[in-house]
């Protein structure tokens, strides 16, 4: 028997144009918390999909328990006692929570020859895992009402209903609040008592040292180091991470504020947010802070043209606009940067030029024929992309081969080529490794010091507060605070966000 | 192997699966010409052309809708209507109708029969956000009844001279058919690779969300395609008429489906986003070499559906595991 629950030996796994593993190794033991960090495209995802069966290595090891294993299809790694959970999720939005977490082994009751589903014995079974985990939810809610961050906490109870020997969780906090984060916390605390290997993946520091023991960091698909997180300090990590010194990770510059540009006066959306009223001036970062649901998207999404104003008024440079589309949004010199960058940002299958260039397109139709003018297509493509550091085999890339960070920088780069006088950026750097945030911190300080207007939705407080001149509080769809940058501190926003 | 090796041979497998389907279609030339004795010969190659140049023209139509991600099943019905109705302006004697000439009557008022349907495909699609399948299943549907009460389900028949040349002249040994087919596919390569309006497409057969964001106009856009697929089936219909001198509200059974096979083996995705005209042309003349070399080959008909059923699924499958990442 050994020591370890996972070995991983000198694993390597090579697609097309990318050497994604190099010989790395891995090894968690039994009732330790063991985090895998690296930046975006470092490998760790894609020795995830190794261990789960959904990639087969092209030379190296797993063991399992001491045993080498060999891993064709999910289905054995979870029948092996390997279970994940997965930063997308992706939830049969039809069915009740219940069957989302038996699919593919539910509780059967037979009648002679016949088998059936049995309900009963489900719905029991989901309660005592619920009751057992502290969660609050309804195993018979249809899963696609539940809000992001109980669709989350189901997926958690769903691997843990395994009875997994080794759980792998790839980012579990990205839309959690901080005491859904506690409540997890809790659950990890407990599943290590019982002797459970747990691989955590995350970008967020200060998570792993709360809850990690050991950590294996990644660098270009090559393994860098293995430490105890008990005897390292954040500035090592981040060494180790993007092999360099990180300058700053909030390079706030202090810009002096012009005239209002956008002046918004007791806008509401009807069933969303009500009453929200603050000014935004020339070379300002304007803060949105608040819990998940608290409306702040909504918000942007109004002001974009993309929900309906139920009353209020929108003001720019004093003039009042009415936005009722993202073009009309466009025009008044607005751009957005959606939250979910997958599904309203990037076009997957699409080239990277194609992404750079589809909210700008009209600006490249020639006279007379009408048709696109390639050659500065080109070169504004590459001039944006150049300059916000995008690393991509080409431009000719389909963008959905580029690691979260890099296609991130493709979005900014689409709506810094409109030429926005006030952008709005809706969590920026969400799933982003800590050195590309750190870059696009640096830009959007940039953009801000050019005399650009920024709206920044982001959840987490060392961001907002880090990077913003002024933040606005909201809860649950109202507006509790707005507070001076010398003002703000952590516990003073998250009063307000919860409105105690 | 090495890994230069393995590099080397991921190269080969990259430049094959590109070439592939191209690949396929000589071989299948080759094939033929060596299997029967009048394939490869200039009369057969013009038949060939004359015989798939309608589909074609609906193909390219189609191929556009699919990359916006919907679908188009009501060509094969529009080519119906369209023909009765450019027949029956194009009829002999006939006085000329609206003081103009009537092949010029016939023609506008055929394309404009495309033209109506298309846009009343794409509102229903934009505006109500029903599925395409169904919006076209009904076009598709309502079409044909049109035709059908139209004429009563009479061929129409005894059409001018000048307006039968449009479908049956001949530019040197190439039928006219053909030219507009080629014509068609290089207006449509332009369309989709250089305008604004191709780039929007394969933006919004992408990623719709994503488009809208951008400030995409992803309805009208959507009511563009459908009216051009619809207005080049009308046209075919139109030529149809001309080349077999009648009209015909039974014409263009099941064209729709050809037509849709025909770009699906060329490569564009039903995902949406994804597709290019080279693709659609070759995967056209796939299927009509096929379907010709068969027929020379003495394979009975009934046989000949069943290879071009295996063809069009294999053709994806094929196509997919191209993409395969494992």
């Amino acid at each position: 028997m050994s020591d370890y629950t996972l070995e991983v030996e000198n694993l390597s796994k090579a697609f097309p144009g990318v050497q994604a593993l190099d010989g790395v190794s891995l090894r968690v033991r039994p009732g330790h918390v063991h985090a895998v960090m690296g930046e975006n495209g470092a490998g760790k995802s894609t020795l995830m999909k190794c261990l789960l069966g959904l990639y087969r290595p092209d030379s190296g090891r797993i063991l399992f328990k001491g045993e080498e294993l060999r891993i064709p299809h999910p289905s054995v790694a979870l029948a092996k006692g390997i279970a994940m959970i997965h930063q997308e999720l992706n939830p049969v939005a039809e069915r009740p929570v219940m069957e989302n977490i038996w699919l593919g082994r539910f509780p059967r009751r037979r009648f002679g020859p016949l088998s059936f589903v049995d309900a009963e014995a489900m719905h029991v079974r989901t309660r005592a895992i619920f009751e057992d985990l502290e969660l609050n939810l309804d195993p018979r809610e249809r899963a696609g009402n539940l809000t992001v961050a109980k669709m989350q906490m189901m997926e958690i109870a769903k691997a843990v209903s395994y009875n997994s020997e080794l759980l792998i969780m790839d980012e579990p906090t990205s839309s959690l609040t901080e005491t859904e984060i506690a409540q997890l916390f809790k659950i990890i605390r407990r599943l290590r008592s019982q002797g459970v290997a747990i691989i955590y993946i995350s970008h967020k520091m200060e998570e792993i040292f709360r809850i990690c023991d050991e950590v294996t960091v990644l660098r270009d698909g090559k393994f860098v180091g293995e430490r105890d997180v008990a005897s390292l300090t954040i500035e090592e990590l981040i060494r180790m991470m993007v092999g360099r010194e990180l300058t700053s990770l909030f390079p706030k510059q202090d810009v002096p504020l012009g005239d209002v540009r956008l002046r918004v006066e007791g806008l509401s959306s009807p069933g969303a947010f009500e009453n929200v009223t603050f000014d935004l001036r020339r070379g300002e970062i304007l803060g949105f802070a608040g819990l998940v649901g608290a409306g702040r998207t909504e918000l942007m999404e109004t002001l974009f043209g993309l929900r309906p104003i139920s009353s209020g008024r929108v003001l720019i440079d004093g003039g009042e606009i009415r936005i009722r589309s993202p073009r009309d949004a466009k025009r008044a010199g607005l751009a957005f940067l959606t939250e979910d960058r997958r599904s309203t940002g990037i076009i997957g299958v699409g080239s990277v030029t194609d992404n750079t260039i589809i909210a700008n397109l009209l600006s490249y139709v020639k006279k007379p024929l009408r048709l696109l003018d390639f050659a500065r297509i080109r070169t504004d493509t590459r001039e944006y992309n150049e300059r916000l550091r995008t690393r991509t085999p080409s431009y000719e890339t389909r963008i959905q081969n580029l690691s979260g960070g890099n296609q991130q920088k493709v979005l900014v780069a689409r709506w810094l080529l409109t030429r926005p006088d006030i952008l709005i950026l809706d969590e920026p750097t969400r799933g982003i490794d800590v050195g590309a945030k750190a870059e696009i911190h640096a830009i959007i300080s940039e953009l801000a010091a050019e005399g650009n207007s920024i709206l920044l939705v982001s959840s987490e407080l060392p961001e907002i507060l880090g990077m913003s001149d002024r933040i606005v509080v909201m809860h649950e769809g109202r507006q509790t605070a707005i507070l001076e940058r010398k003002d703000a501190s952590q516990e003073l926003v998250m009063k307000y966000a919860t409105a105690v | 192997m090495t890994k230069r090796g393995i590099l080397m041979k991921n190269r080969l497998v990259q430049i094959l699966n590109k070439y592939s389907l191209y690949l396929v279609l000589v071989l299948l030339v080759l094939f033929f010409s060596i299997a029967t004795e009048g394939f490869f010969t200039v009369p057969n190659a013009m038949s060939m052309l004359t015989s798939w140049s309608i589909k074609g023209l609906i193909a390219l139509g189609v191929g556009m809708v699919i990359i916006s991600r919907g679908i188009d099943l009501s060509s094969g019905s529009v080519v119906a209507l369209a023909s009765v109705v450019a027949a029956s302006f194009a009829q002999n004697p006939e006085v000329s109708k609206f003081g103009m000439p009537p092949v010029f009557v016939a023609v506008v008022l055929a394309s404009l029969v495309g033209v109506v349907i298309g846009a009343c495909n794409g509102a229903f699609v934009a505006y109500t956000k029903i599925p395409p399948f169904i919006a076209t299943l009904g076009a598709m549907t309502v079409a044909r009844g049109l035709a059908l009460m139209y004429t009563k389900g009479f061929p129409v028949s005894q059409l001018r001279e000048d307006f039968m040349i449009l479908g049956r002249a001949m530019v040197g040994p190439v039928p006219l058919l053909a030219i507009y087919f080629l014509v068609a596919a290089g207006a449509v390569w332009v369309i989709l690779n250089h305008t604004a309006f191709g780039k929007n497409i394969y933006a919004i057969g992408g990623n719709e969300n994503a488009a809208r964001v951008s400030g995409v106009s992803v309805e009208l856009n959507l009511v563009a395609v459908y009216t051009i697929a619809a207005f080049l089936a009308a046209f075919g219909g139109m030529l149809m008429a001309a080349r077999t001198a009648a009209g015909n509200a039974t014409y263009g059974n099941m064209y729709e489906l050809d037509a849709i096979a025909a770009v699906t083996v060329g490569g564009i995705s039903h995902s949406g986003g994804l597709g290019t005209v080279s693709g659609m042309v070759a995967g056209i003349m796939i299927l009509a070499v096929v379907e010709n070399g068969l027929i020379l080959l003495g394979v009975s008909p009934y046989l000949q559906q069943v290879v071009k059923g295996c063809i069009i699924v294999g053709a994806v499958i094929y196509d997919m595991s191209k993409h395969k990442r494992r």
